[in-house]
């Protein structure tokens, strides 16, 4: 940048779009960085326009919409039963969640109560895969640190739920398990034995993925007092999930807002508590997604152990119509947080459907908080979030 | 080497001094040296990436390369023929000359330091009287590659790289350097073998273990090693997560190649230098001569290649067990800020490597007048030494029992 561009516009203003905001920011003699599309650790595809002055950021402003693929609209020209798959597409990382809401959503206007068993299979399904989504999330983060080798422990526990969840369902990453109702298959034999047999291997790793990572001296450097959110800020900004609870507020759907069978499970909502630096930093909300894997594993074996005999599936019609004009709404604890559902029924497809995620409104705090820290902070940043592209544009 | 090639032409029946061609054989020699020195460096480094990957992948519980070859040894070749084959893709928009050019700053600068690193007792190339002084400075043309290529490449991610660089590497050249001042100090002599032969075979003969100074000098020298060699934690400037690939993200092919060349030689670089300077060299232990400066070298018949082969294991061991270690950290540590990073030498090893040498200087007055304090202090160092290995080994042994491991160390073949 020559000096005789340098001050020659005002500084670009929070009303402004990104497109005026690249053109003033060449302006200020700052460097304009574009991070991402394509970058390594922007999770998806994500661009950051990134205003620097050198190593130190002034600025991250998240640009996205780079995945929209219209899924919402899709529910609207597709059958309640025939969006089920759509729904796998919205959070692949935990794509089981995203069919819970959907079911929960259509059975409210519907009115079906879902069998008891059908209940259990479902929180053993979803709690698996929220164990096998925060291992992708401490993975990649810890990647994004610099650390390679905690990325494949990772991934390794989660294979081994990528089988039990193929066993389950036949698929690995997009299950398509739940249906309007209830589940698409019971259990397979023994397989309350195979999943007690992961829980206790896994709750060992976890001692292992602390020492090797969690309480690593340049991870907590690294982390630690960085970016912290404080509980205002955290509510101001619709933080949801595990962000929310990294900043030391106790809100979880599942025991707050209590669905499925979650009220009658006993578990721990684990909060952060600012151990290594100030409550709401980066290793806070680190530390939280490792705290609920193992509440997860408490409610596996809970759920394991008291899975009732019975039907899987309530009884349903072929085709399933909806009064048109009824309304419903439904919250659930996705791995990301608060994920909500609004549908209104039209027929034999949705009227209108709109999906709240958690990974939406987190890009909405990187702006704030990315203003004086360094490159290498906004990555960490972002990993600490957990957003997942897919989820972010819909 | 210089004597060598002396006594050969004498060898011939020609006085050196008067002889014409003289100088044509010393050229050609050279020329022969310095082509099995490149090969050397170019094989090493080839064979440390298959190795890395397969430390990586047992590290990771993964696999790594083992389709090419037994256990994946041929991998590397078969990386550099691809490599070799690829397109050499320069961008449009940059800086042709100088983006062609900075691959071989990097590979001399590299390469040249081999001129002075000892490999046995003989084998050295050049026995240099100012060996240590060349190799810091030879070590400094790496950095104007980076610059050059991080510049040229006309894009904010490899300037990053470049600029992160620079940095890193100038000011841990400082705690480097100082570090390796405290085994000059203690031998008297900048040549590298002059400084293995003032050591002896036995660790409490080590520089390491000679106080504690020097002990905290092998750790400084070690720690600004990995930072001038890009090794994890200071692997800043080819951040992969921060900066893509940092100041080599827009090389392809065989200019691609060098830079990985240099990272992964320098780590027998880096190995070589600290065995040399703190840990002994080639010393071989057992020897049947007592009373000799150079043992070796007082030794006859075919105890002399014996001795000499295995001064050559020896040396090669030590260096290819710290390049172990380097991968083992590499594949552990998370990678620190560039902030932290400046702060860890500026604030911390600069002022402690300073302190170190006025130790030393202090300890070698104090050891000439109570010649008995030398050896108490080196035993006790040694001791303590052998203590935080084993509490090392007794705290695996927990883990492993901690977290229900199992070693099976033939899965990933």
């Amino acid at each position: 940048m020559s000096e005789a561009r340098r001050g020659t516009g005002p500084e670009p203003t929070m009303d402004m779009t990104n497109k005026e905001v690249m053109k003033r920011i060449e302006y200020t003699g700052d460097m304009l960085l574009n991070m991402g599309p394509q970058h390594p650790s922007t999770h998806g595809v994500i661009n950051f326009l990134v205003q620097t002055d050198g190593e130190v950021m002034k600025r991250a402003i998240p640009e996205v919409g780079y995945l929209h693929r219209s899924l919402e609209k899709i529910a609207e020209k597709c059958t309640y039963n025939g969006y089920m798959p759509y729904t796998d597409r919205i959070d692949y990382i935990a794509a089981m969640f995203a069919n819970q809401g959907w079911a929960m959503a259509i059975e409210r206007l519907l009115d079906v109560k879902v069998p008891r068993r059908a209940e259990y299979c479902r929180v053993i399904a979803c709690e698996l895969n929220r164990i096998s989504s925060h291992l992708v999330a401490v993975g990649t983060m810890s990647m994004d640190i610099g650390a390679v080798t905690p990325f494949p422990y990772a991934l390794r526990e989660r294979e081994f739920i990528n089988d039990l969840l193929e066993e389950l369902c036949g698929a690995r990453l997009t299950y398509n398990y739940l249906r309007i109702g209830g589940v698409a298959f019971d259990l397979p034999e023994s397989y309350g034995d195979k999943v007690l047999t992961f829980v206790d291997h896994f709750e060992k790793i976890l001692v292992e993925f602390n020492r090797l990572i969690t309480y690593n001296e340049i991870f907590v450097q690294r982390l630690a007092n960085l970016a912290p959110i404080s509980p205002e800020l955290a509510i101001e900004y619709c933080l949801v999930g595990p962000n929310l609870r990294g900043s030391g507020v106790k809100f979880d759907v599942r025991r707050d807002i209590p669905y499925s069978i979650y009220p009658e499970l006993q578990f721990d909502i684990p909060v952060g508590r600012g151990e290594l630096g100030v409550t709401g930093d980066c290793w806070d909300r680190f530390w939280v997604r490792v705290a609920e894997m193992r509440e997860s594993c408490r409610i596996l074996r809970q759920c394991i152990a008291q899975i009732p005999e019975g039907e899987t599936m309530a009884k349903m019609p072929r085709k399933i119509k909806v009064p048109e004009g009824v309304e419903a709404s439904v919250r659930i604890e996705s791995a990301r947080g608060d994920m909500q559902y609004y549908v209104i029924g039209g027929g034999e497809n949705a009227y209108r459907c709109k999906v709240r995620t958690g990974s939406f409104t987190a890009m909405g705090i990187i702006d704030p908080l990315s203003r004086g820290l360094m490159v290498a902070d906004l990555v960490a940043l972002i990993a600490s979030l957990d957003v997942v592209a897919p989820e972010i544009d819909r | 080497m210089q004597a060598f090639l002396d006594s050969l032409i004498r060898g011939w029946g020609h006085d050196p001094q008067t002889w014409v061609w003289t100088q044509l054989i010393y050229v050609a020699f050279m020329g022969l040296f310095s082509f099995a020195v490149i090969n050397f460096a170019a094989v090493t480094a080839g064979i440390f990436s298959w190795a890395e990957r397969r430390v990586a992948g047992r590290m990771q519980s993964r696999v790594g390369p083992n389709r090419a070859g037994p256990g994946g040894f041929y991998q590397w070749i078969a990386d550099a023929v691809k490599l070799l084959t690829k397109e050499d893709l320069v961008p449009t928009e940059a800086d042709q000359f100088l983006f062609r050019i900075a691959p071989y700053f990097m590979m001399v600068g590299f390469a040249c330091v081999f001129v002075a690193l000892p490999f046995s007792h003989r084998l050295v190339i050049a026995e240099m009287n100012v060996g240590v002084f060349y190799i810091i400075a030879v070590t400094a043309l790496i950095v104007v590659g980076i610059i050059m290529s991080g510049w040229s490449s006309n894009s904010k991610w490899s300037l990053f790289g470049a600029i992160r660089s620079a940095a890193q590497i100038i000011s841990y050249e400082i705690p480097a350097g100082m570090a390796l001042m405290i085994p000059v100090l203690l031998s008297g002599t900048l040549s590298t073998q002059g400084i293995i032969r003032a050591q002896g075979p036995w660790p409490w003969e080590w520089y390491i273990f000679h106080d504690p100074a020097s002990f905290a000098a092998f750790f400084i020298y070690f720690i600004s090693a990995l930072a001038e060699g890009n090794r994890t934690p200071f692997d800043l400037p080819e951040a992969e997560s921060e900066l893509v690939s940092g100041y080599n993200t827009e090389y392809s092919g065989m200019r691609f190649s060098y830079f990985f060349l240099v990272e992964w030689g320098n780590m027998w670089v880096m190995s070589a230098l600290a065995t040399t300077m703190f840990l002994g060299g080639w010393q071989v232990p057992f020897l049947p001569v007592t009373d000799a400066a150079d043992k070796i070298a007082m030794l006859s018949g075919g105890w002399t290649v014996l001795a000499e082969l295995a001064s050559i294991a020896i040396f090669t061991f030590k260096t290819l067990f710290f390049v172990f270690i380097v991968m083992w950290l590499r594949w552990t540590l998370p990678r620190i800020r560039v902030d932290q990073m400046m702060n860890m030498c500026w604030k911390y090893l600069v002022p402690v490597s300073f302190a170190a040498v006025l130790f030393v200087a202090g300890w070698m007055l104090v050891i000439h007048a109570v010649p008995a304090l030398d050896w108490i202090m080196r035993i006790v160092l040694t001791a303590g030494g052998a203590i935080t290995l084993v509490m090392f080994w007794l705290r695996t042994l927990q883990n492993i029992k901690d977290t229900g491991d199992k070693f099976d160390f033939t899965s990933n073949w």
